[in-house]
């Protein structure tokens, strides 16, 4: 029997009003693998990962997170499940510092309500002392312990993205979904960035992302899914995306430069 | 410099405000003052309130003013009306400021931002609405008169100013160490991720609808405890304490303080109260200043007085910090003071 | 009959009026997603100006009027320039609690000049026309003409002219319509004005047939916000339309059901709708 795939996409559509984001696209990611997501501004990418991660439901299609019909889905349940993401703008809180920005990253796999804080609970404080340690723990993996009391304001671009991903590490996901991880950031600190991903799949787990980058992307994907106008217009390793004669069509199309 | 910034951050700084409270009728120099303190004491407390749902959850409730005063008018139709005793009165104002906050919070907090801004801004009118015009059940525009003080048991007669203000300094010292204990744990860990994006919190796992209601009915059991006691020391109430006026005002106290941090409250209302005291006929034209006050705040002071004072502090602190340190000797610097970061 | 149809009549006069004030809470919305919490104070300021240059210096209504418009709408830009325009880029809870101090300040200067008092301020045109059994005093009439010239008005604008479309396609579109080139300051600045300006002529026509006091605005905002909210926020047709919905439920229900209740009626309609629809009646598709 094959192995069963981590996520299993049948089909996926997102209608608003009467426009396609997202057209039947259907594709399969391997466990343990790099898979790219990659195509011209509104091609749809946003919000196939925001179908994937349950923020809002499909029109129609299923989504099959380990052989588990998640469709339709709320977005917890979902992150609970092991599906973590990041955003294109990285969201934290500014004026605290890096460390208190990770613990509550682990808060889904606690139990702790409203009674154990007024009685302050065994319970509650193992659990505290659980999220702290798993905090320290994602920070040390993405190599910023030395800032964790650092406000987040005082810290640079590359190093919010770290937290980004420390922070949706912090949920003890099987699969990260990252948006534009190196959005805005130089290239040097993009290959550092690629490193890490490489490091995050080294320790069992998968990644998903969308990106420009195209340097990046081919150094780093193992697959790579083409979207345009919403619709799956190729898939294949690296080797194969750069020499399909649709995908560069595609990008000719757009001012995106499929060599940059 | 840095020892009188430590000492305002820590611990015996709490100490040393506890028994600045407890002191303070001893040196007031009128009976007058020391109530105009339990009064702010009560405001205090609501305030508290919306900072858990406002300040830490991020969601703006402008039906604040709205619970407040359904808990003042739960202990005055209950005990004049229905004959019922303060104690039992007060629990009551509790409960029904948590299950209509429950009620209104299921609707309510299904929608984002300006929608729900909108929403409890109307909710409030109808709740100012309901209280002026339903004369069968509220008295109408006479108001409720000759509500019952609470009981002292005959040890102690809470009519008196003294014992009133011992009386609200107790609640509102719990109330505080309710919100510490809440604000650092990981339920107001919870909450401010909430307030940082809906989005970023449902892919952290948090469920927004179960936590951002706990966050509401925790504003609005406050709002009507505080309610319940300033009926008790004003005995008489009337619709105007429905008045959106109110809500302002709380809003503003929040906001000079610092929304969101736990002593920015009591600084807020304290300070807010004794400058309107100490200028004469301020009182009606407060708005004149606080007005453009607000606006300047949230473009300037965004975090009031508490949180820019925090956020300079720890900044400071974490420039000083050696380069290399590692993650767990951090940590139980951080421990102590994780609640006032928020 | 009869009376259903002088309610309706009476209706149509409300609705004509939260339908200005609502165009314009509707345009900022759509502009710069500012819920102007403020738009009821300007309403305010509006009938007071009115009030000061026609009953205080004994002008002529029309010129009260004009003279309303153009102060509210110079006070309109004032605030965009002096308060929203920074906070443009600050958490969706900043220009709220902004909204509400200037909210506050306008009221407490109103109130510190004027007092609390309720004013009356007359109108040049008492007579009361008959149809068959209905009555229509002239400066209902004239409320429902004036409201109805200045919507027309305002959609020629809008439909015509480059800045009027520029404040359209912002409207539907904000990143992209910056992406083409079109100076964001200056339609802001613009949609301000035209919001202060409709809430000021709407406040003049209105005062007349009801009181003019420094909470007089509440009500009213209170209402626009329900009514853009039935009609789509950001929606121009759906302020109108929303308004006469508003001002009929209002009139018909205040007869019918309760004169006491009547100012529930709007917010209970409110509740009613956003707890089956949270995003509103006629909202668009995310994005």
């Amino acid at each position: 029997m094959a192995e069963q795939p981590l996520l299993k996409i049948s089909n996926l559509t997102k209608r608003f009003g009467g426009l396609a984001a997202v057209n039947d696209v259907s594709v399969t990611f391997e466990a343990g693998k790099i898979n790219a997501i990659i195509g011209p501004n509104g091609a749809g990418k946003t919000t196939f990962f925001n179908l994937v991660a349950g923020a809002m439901p499909p029109s129609d299609g299923t989504i099959e997170f380990q052989g588990m019909d998640v469709t339709g889905m709320s977005p917890d349940r979902i992150a609970r499940l092991g599906i973590a993401r990041t955003f294109q703008t990285t969201m934290l809180f500014e004026q605290s510092t890096v460390l208190d920005n990770l613990i509550v990253g682990h808060r889904l796999r606690t139990q702790s309500r409203l009674w154990d804080v007024i009685i302050n609970s065994k319970r509650l404080r193992d659990e505290e002392k659980k999220c702290r340690a798993r905090a320290a723990e994602v920070l040390d993996f993405v190599g910023l312990s030395h800032l964790a009391n650092r406000f987040i304001l005082d810290i640079s671009q590359e190093e919010r993205k770290r937290v980004a991903f420390a922070l949706a590490m912090a949920t003890d996901p099987e699969l990260v979904l990252l948006d534009e991880p190196a959005g805005g950031i130089n290239p040097e600190e993009t290959e550092n960035l690629a490193s890490l991903i490489r490091k995050m799949v080294r320790h069992g787990i998968s990644v998903c992302l969308i990106e420009h980058k195209m340097d990046m992307i081919m150094s780093l994907a193992d697959k790579i899914m083409v979207l345009d106008h919403g619709e799956k217009i190729a898939e294949g390793t690296p080797e194969q995306i750069k020499n399909d004669p649709v995908v560069i069509e595609a990008y000719l199309g757009s001012d995106e430069d499929v060599e940059a | 410099m840095d020892r009188v910034l430590n000492f305002l951050a820590s611990p015996a700084m709490k100490i040393v405000l506890l028994a600045a409270g407890i002191l303070f009728p001893l040196v007031a120099s009128s009976e007058y003052q020391i109530y105009v303190m339990a009064l702010a004491f009560i405001w205090a407390i609501a305030v508290y309130g919306l900072n858990i749902i406002t300040g830490y959850c991020g969601q703006l409730n402008l039906a604040h003013g709205g619970f407040f005063a359904i808990g003042a008018y739960a202990v005055g139709l209950l005990t004049v009306d229905y004959g019922w005793a303060f104690w039992p009165a007060f629990i009551a104002a509790g409960v029904i400021g948590a299950v209509l906050g429950f009620l209104v919070g299921i609707v309510s907090l299904r929608l984002k931002e300006h929608y729900f801004a909108i929403f409890t801004l109307c909710v409030g009118f109808i709740i100012y609405l309901l209280i002026e015009k339903w004369e069968e059940l509220t008295h109408g525009t006479l108001g409720v008169i000759s509500i019952a003080p609470p009981e002292g048991f005959g040890l102690v007669d809470f009519t008196e100013t003294i014992p009133f203000y011992y009386l609200v300094l107790f609640f509102l010292v719990l109330a505080i160490w309710l919100i510490s204990r809440i604000s650092r744990s990981l339920v107001g860990r919870t909450f401010l991720a909430i307030r940082i994006s809906d989005d970023l919190a449902q892919s952290l796992g948090i469920n927004l609808m179960r936590n951002k209601v706990l966050a509401f009915v925790l504003s609005t059991t406050y709002a009507g405890l505080a309610g319940a006691l300033l009926a008790g020391v004003v005995r008489f109430i009337g619709p105007d304490l429905a008045e959106i006026t109110h809500t302002f005002d709380v809003i503003t106290y929040l906001l000079v303080g610092g929304i969101g941090t736990l002593m920015g409250p009591l600084v807020g209302t304290l300070l807010i109260t004794w400058i309107t005291q100490a200028v004469q006929s301020f009182e009606e034209y407060r708005m004149i200043v606080f007005g453009p006050l607000l606006v300047v705040l949230v473009i300037f002071m965004p975090r009031g007085i508490v949180g820019t004072f925090l956020t300079w502090r720890g900044r400071r602190l974490a420039s000083k910090a050696p380069a290399k340190q590692s993650a767990s000797r951090v940590e139980n610097k951080n421990s102590e003071e994780a609640g006032t970061h928020g | 009959m009869d009376v259903f149809l002088q309610q309706a009549l009476n209706g149509l006069t409300l609705g004509s009026i939260y339908g200005l004030v609502a165009l314009g809470l509707t345009l900022v919305y759509g502009i710069l997603h500012v819920p102007n919490f403020a738009h009821g104070a300007l309403y305010m300021v509006g009938a007071y100006v009115s009030y000061f240059i026609m009953v205080e210096h004994g002008l002529n209504y029309w010129v009260a009027m004009a003279g309303a418009g153009v102060v509210v709408a110079v006070l309109s830009v004032l605030c965009e320039r002096l308060v929203f325009h920074p906070l443009r880029h600050a958490p969706p809870i900043h220009d709220k609690i902004a909204a509400i101090g200037i909210l506050l300040f306008l009221e407490a200067v109103v109130q510190m000049h004027w007092g609390a008092d309720f004013r009356r301020m007359p109108t040049p045109y008492t007579e009361i026309f008959h149809f068959g059994s209905l009555t229509l005093p002239a400066q209902r009439l004239l409320i429902i003409v004036g409201a109805f010239s200045l919507m027309g008005a305002l959609h020629l604008y809008l439909k015509k002219t480059m800045t009027g479309s520029t404040i359209i396609a912002m409207a539907q579109n904000r990143e992209g319509a910056f992406l083409v080139g079109i100076d964001a300051n200056r339609v802001a600045m613009m949609t301000f004005a035209i919001a202060g300006f409709l809430a000021a002529v709407g406040a003049t026509l209105f005062a007349p047939i009801n009181l003019v006091y420094p909470a007089m605005g509440h009500l009213v905002i209170m209402k626009a916000f329900v009514i853009i909210i039935l009609g789509g926020m950001g929606s121009i047709p759906g302020a109108i339309v929303g308004g006469l919905i508003i001002g009929f439920a209002e009139a018909l229900g205040g007869y019918y059901l309760s004169g006491t209740y009547k100012d529930l009626i709007a917010f209970v309609l409110l509740v009613a709708i956003l707890s089956i629809k949270p995003t509103g009646l006629f909202t668009k598709g995310v994005r």
